[in-house]
């Protein structure tokens, strides 16, 4: 077939393009279907059960059969719809779901075994033996069933997401889409119109005389209005995908998917809009109607015959038939007829139906058969009990019209049935702040999309305080559609209702009588409207058959309802440009730079990337270097960011207050110029955090909590002010970012930071353990130190502003080059802690109680704080587990974290079970591997050796029970 | 889902981390006779009405308030918003 005259394709710009392989050309306006239509091809594609052969039955985003993969390697997509993918230059298309070539496909035998496939047969017939199902029976399934295919590559594209704000939203940009848009952007509101076309006009662009005046021109003059309305934004190519809460709806715009490739470009963007109110135009979809080997590549709806014709300029065949219900049909017969298409017949199902034009109508006909193995060459027609087969390429089929009212299902709002219109309507308020117009509210003629449209955009304005008036509108034509209820043509072959999924009549009628009777069970039982088009041409078709089987109404029957998304999103938009390093915000602590200019090696800490070691010339293993970090410190001096444990300033009368009711322990009684250990529960009872607690001053404490916790920490802190004690006179703020601390551990701690204080006393009788205070350094520079240590040596913390926390690293390592200083990371700090048999996150796992960690007198029971009721639960009470140290008998033996422990001899099971390695490392200072563990009784077996068992790995091994404190027990050093 | 911020006005819901239901405010007296039996109730049980229900949201991404916000969990209609300090300065 050639192009028929007219049309909105640019034929002053062809392009070129490929489909399995094989050239073709079209033009600048053309889609992928309807080039493909202008070139002959008819067969698109395979069906997903039976491998069918497929052709193109729609002309919009509701297309069933026409699914391709576009574009190549990284770039390829699958199962995008022909009828909206824009033809660009050199854009390269497939077939998808066969075996072979489409023409020959090995899995069409799948067509011949149909009478095992029908409704329920995976359900019944996969059942056993059990095992087969995830190793054969699966596998098979989907290689032979399914759609396109993934590439297995990373995506190449970007992508990006934003925000839009507005008055009114108009979604869909046809005869009432515009209207409502033109009236509600000429009163000043804020309008957004989306559509999901590349050109609006919707039905205008399908239909011949729509309006008075030639319609392009009209929309012509109204584009170029709303290009000088700064408050009206158009998205073109732009779908409205779902409906939430409050006005919020979910958009994407195919910003690049047209263009050869996407150059600087994101490839799609997703807006989430907030509208005060919205206007819901999305048109209609026809209903085909089902009749035996209705399935044909060829066979099509009569809107979207029409829309080729006047849009495309192109007819799938020179010789069409149409099989129709209502007047629709016959205004295909007469747009094709005068583009010179020969018009065979139209059946017409009503009995008195005339022709509107020179072509034969047969009344009271059905089409009851078709013809053509790889696309239609004949259908058979049975009128007044007289059958006969008329030739011809292709057939039109006019149902009637299925409004397009998904997103006013999104708040779970059901449609009802409506006699007049002969469809499913949404109910008002089923989206509050949603109203629907145009043919998605059954108005469907273009006088009533317009009028509606305008009038919707009115009201809804109103609501707002707006007043809007109703602009001049052409006139458009206002046609009725005179339906007769045809919802399939009786007979024995399979006549198809849903295309995607491969459902049929006889499927529908098998799941009655296996009383799949409600659209909820029919609709899983045979998988109707299940498939990437969600049934929008096959629906409302099979739930009136099922209507007819039961002898009930369609109304009694019901629908299902639909969910988000109106049309496939891909995967990449949703995530917007949340991908890569963008996955997530990035911290970097305040040494991060002077760590990169170092060479260490960092790790994701949460959000933090923070310097797991730092690698000297020579160390080619990380043991290597964090062996020498942890006895560097041990000897001489260490240093190590500790900014990123959480910081939290509490001022305020009621400081020392607020804090012993959030911590276990008392904080009230703690001296100025001191701090504290501090341990939290949960409510519940159970440990949750831990961390110090400095009293700067008689109304401000600085407390520090983990690095895991640290947003947690606060928000329960501020549930607690506002919550809880309001009355309290205490402020809090979080300062973890705002001050750089770095930990300064190990013999010569001291001396090194004598070379950095202005004049301060840091001598053990001035400025002993557990003090605190504020202070100046380096010559004025405003700062606080901290005598804490979680190393087991003489350590302190310093902190000072973020900013100053790079130049201070570098200056201190710098000042103690002589003193063996040395910069740590974060798997040293490990080794320490545990050497030295310090609680962290491991221990800490929400399962431990105060007493397990051995501070259970610290539950203060003289005061009433956060968990202490619950933490003396008999239960909790009763726990004999305490944190003890491990040592292997063999030194060469490892120490895994996870491993349970039991009684050297004993049947492990969980009812021997005596506890649990919560941390492990390679101690250089033991010279090897340890652990820590909650052990039965641990106290009382100090020397007894246990097994320990990591059944995954197959280990066992004998472990000697010893103090956690396997560096300096009686904490003298970090007294010194 | 977008939240009328009593200090702020509308604000989108994924500003703020949710906690539940607004009971959390009637915290017992731990040092009050029959104080182990009181808190069992307050820390595990919990009503969870199909319907109206009044839930603490704290502001996380904004100004670090604690709302009481009372939402019908079957629509999602917001039906107002407080600063949670003020609702328990109110009852205590």
């Amino acid at each position: 077939m050639t192009r028929l005259t007219g049309g909105l394709i640019d034929r002053s710009r062809s392009l070129n393009f490929t489909f399995d392989g094989k050239s073709y050309t079209g033009h600048a306006g053309d889609t992928l279907a309807s080039a493909l239509l202008a070139n002959d091809v008819r067969l698109m594609g395979r069906s997903f059960k039976y491998h069918r052969p497929r052709g193109v039955v729609s002309s919009g985003s509701e297309e069933p059969n026409a699914l391709v993969e576009l574009r190549s390697g990284a770039w390829q997509e699958p199962n995008t719809r022909a009828t909206v993918a824009e033809l660009f230059d050199e854009l390269e298309a497939k077939s998808q779901n066969k075996i072979g070539s489409l023409s020959f496909d090995f899995l069409a035998v799948n067509d011949l075994l149909s009478p095992f496939f029908a409704a329920g047969f995976y359900y019944k017939t996969f059942m056993w033996p059990r095992a087969f199902w995830e190793k054969l029976y699966e596998p098979a399934i989907r290689r032979a069933a399914g759609l396109g295919s993934l590439t297995h590559e990373a995506d190449p594209d970007s992508y990006d997401a934003g925000f839009l704000h507005c008055d009114l939203l108009v979604i869909g940009g046809g005869a009432a889409g515009i209207a409502a848009a033109l009236t509600a952007a000429r009163s000043g509101a804020r309008v957004i119109l989306a559509d999901e076309d590349f050109r609006l006009g919707g039905r205008l662009l399908a239909e011949s005389n729509p309006l008075e005046q030639p319609a392009t021109d009209w929309i012509a003059g109204v584009e170029a209005e709303f290009a000088s309305l700064p408050n009206l934004r158009v998205m073109r190519r732009t779908t409205v995908w779902g409906a939430f809460d409050h006005g919020v709806f979910g958009a994407v715009e195919r910003v690049s998917d047209h263009l050869p490739t996407p150059g600087k470009r994101v490839r799609q963007s997703l807006w989430r809009i907030t509208a005060k109110r919205a206007v819901l135009a999305a048109g209609a979809t026809e209903r085909h109607i089902p009749f035996a080997n209705n399935d044909r590549p060829g066979v099509m709806l009569a809107g979207a015959m029409r829309a080729y014709a006047n849009r495309w300029a192109v007819s799938p065949a020179n010789r069409v038939a149409i099989f129709t219900s209502n007047d629709e049909g016959h205004r295909t017969a007469v747009d094709l007829a005068a583009k010179g298409v020969e018009i065979i017949a139209v059946v017409d199902a009503r009995t008195g139906a005339k022709s509107q034009g020179g072509y034969r109508t047969i009344a009271g006909g059905h089409v009851t058969d078709s013809k053509g193995r790889l696309g239609l060459t004949s259908v058979q027609v049975t009128a007044n009990g007289q059958t006969e087969w008329l030739d011809c390429g292709a057939l039109g089929v006019a149902g009637g019209w299925n409004p397009n009212l998904h997103l006013a299902s999104h708040h779970r709002g059901r449609p009802q049935w409506d006699d007049a219109a002969q469809a499913f309507l949404a109910q008002d308020g089923a989206v509050p702040g949603l109203t629907i117009a145009g043919a998605a509210a059954g108005k469907g003629s273009t006088a009533q999309a317009l009028a509606s449209g305008a009038q919707a955009a009115q009201a809804a304005l109103g609501d707002l305080g707006i007043t809007a008036t109703l602009p001049d509108l052409p006139r458009g034509e206002d046609a009725q559609m005179n339906q007769h209820a045809l919802w399939h043509v009786p007979g024995k072959g399979r006549a198809w209702v849903d295309f995607q999924n491969d459902v049929t009549v006889k499927d529908v009628k098998l799941a009655h009588q296996e009383n799949m009777v409600p659209v909820e069970h029919l609709k899983r039982w045979t998988t109707l409207g299940m498939a990437t088009d969600q049934g929008k041409t096959s629906n409302v078709t099979a739930l009136a058959v099922m209507a007819e089987l039961t002898g009930k109404s369609i109304n009694q029957t019901g629908t299902t309802i639909f969910r988000p998304p109106y049309t496939p999103v891909s995967m990449g938009v949703l995530g917007g440009g949340d991908t890569g390093v963008h996955f997530r915000p990035r911290r970097l602590t305040p040494t991060h730079e002077w760590a990169k200019s170092q060479g260490a090696v960092f790790v994701e800490v949460g959000q933090w990337m923070r310097a797991q070691w730092y690698p000297k010339p020579g160390e080619t293993h990380w043991r290597q270097s964090v062996d020498r970090e942890v006895l560097a410190t041990r000897k001489g001096v260490g240093i190590c960011d500790v900014t990123t444990l959480g910081k939290v300033d509490v001022q305020g009368a009621d400081a020392g207050e607020f804090l012993n009711r959030v911590y276990a322990n008392a904080m009230g009684s703690l001296k100025v110029g001191m701090v504290r250990y501090g341990l939290m529960l949960r409510e519940d009872g159970f440990a949750w955090d831990d961390g110090t607690c400095a009293r700067l001053s008689e109304t401000q404490y600085v407390v520090t909590t983990t690095t895991a916790n640290a947003g947690t920490i606060y928000r329960h802190m501020e549930f607690c002010r506002q919550c809880l004690w309001p009355e309290l006179d205490v402020q809090l703020i979080s300062t973890t970012d705002a001050w750089a601390q770095l930990s300064v551990a190990g013999p010569n701690a001291r001396k090194l930071l004598e070379r950095v204080v202005d004049g301060f006393d840091l001598s053990n009788e001035a400025f002993p353990f557990m003090a605190c205070a504020a202070l100046t350094i380096c010559g004025g520079l405003r700062a606080r130190i901290f005598r804490i240590s979680f190393s087991g040596e003489l350590a302190y913390e310093i902190a000072v502003p973020a900013r100053y926390g790079n130049a201070l690293m570098a200056r201190l390592i710098e000042k103690g080059a002589d003193l063996g200083a040395t910069p740590y990371g974060t798997e040293t700090l490990g080794v320490l802690r545990i050497e030295k048999g310090h609680a962290a996150g491991n221990e800490l796992n929400g399962q431990t109680t105060a007493q397990m960690l051995g501070m259970g007198r610290m539950v203060s029971t003289k005061k009433d704080s956060i968990g202490a009721v619950l933490s003396r639960r008999e239960g909790m009470v009763a726990d004999r587990r305490v944190l003890v140290g491990l040592q292997p008998v063999d030194a060469a033996d490892p120490v895994v974290a996870g491993s349970h422990l039991f009684t050297q001899g004993a049947e492990q099971n969980t009812a021997t079970d005596q506890g649990w390695i919560t941390s492990a490392c390679f101690s250089p200072h033991i010279g090897s591997a340890i652990g820590l563990g909650y052990l039965e009784n641990g106290a009382e077996r100090m020397g007894e050796v246990i097994t320990a068992a990591n059944p995954l790995q197959g280990q066992s091994v004998a472990m000697r029970i010893v103090s956690a404190h396997f560096v300096d027990p009686e904490g003298g050093r970090l007294r010194d | 889902m977008l939240i009328p911020h009593p200090l702020l006005g509308l604000r989108d819901a994924e500003e703020f981390t949710y906690l539940g239901d607004a009971r959390l405010l009637d915290r017992p007296d731990g040092m009050a006779e029959g104080a182990a039996a009181a808190f069992y109730e307050y820390v595990h049980l919990r009503d969870n009405p199909a319907g109206v229900h009044r839930e603490l949201w704290f502001h996380e991404q904004g100004d670090r308030s604690w709302l009481v916000v009372t939402r019908n969990t079957v629509t999602h209609e917001i039906l107002g918003a407080e600063l949670a300090r003020n609702v328990k300065g109110g009852a205590a």
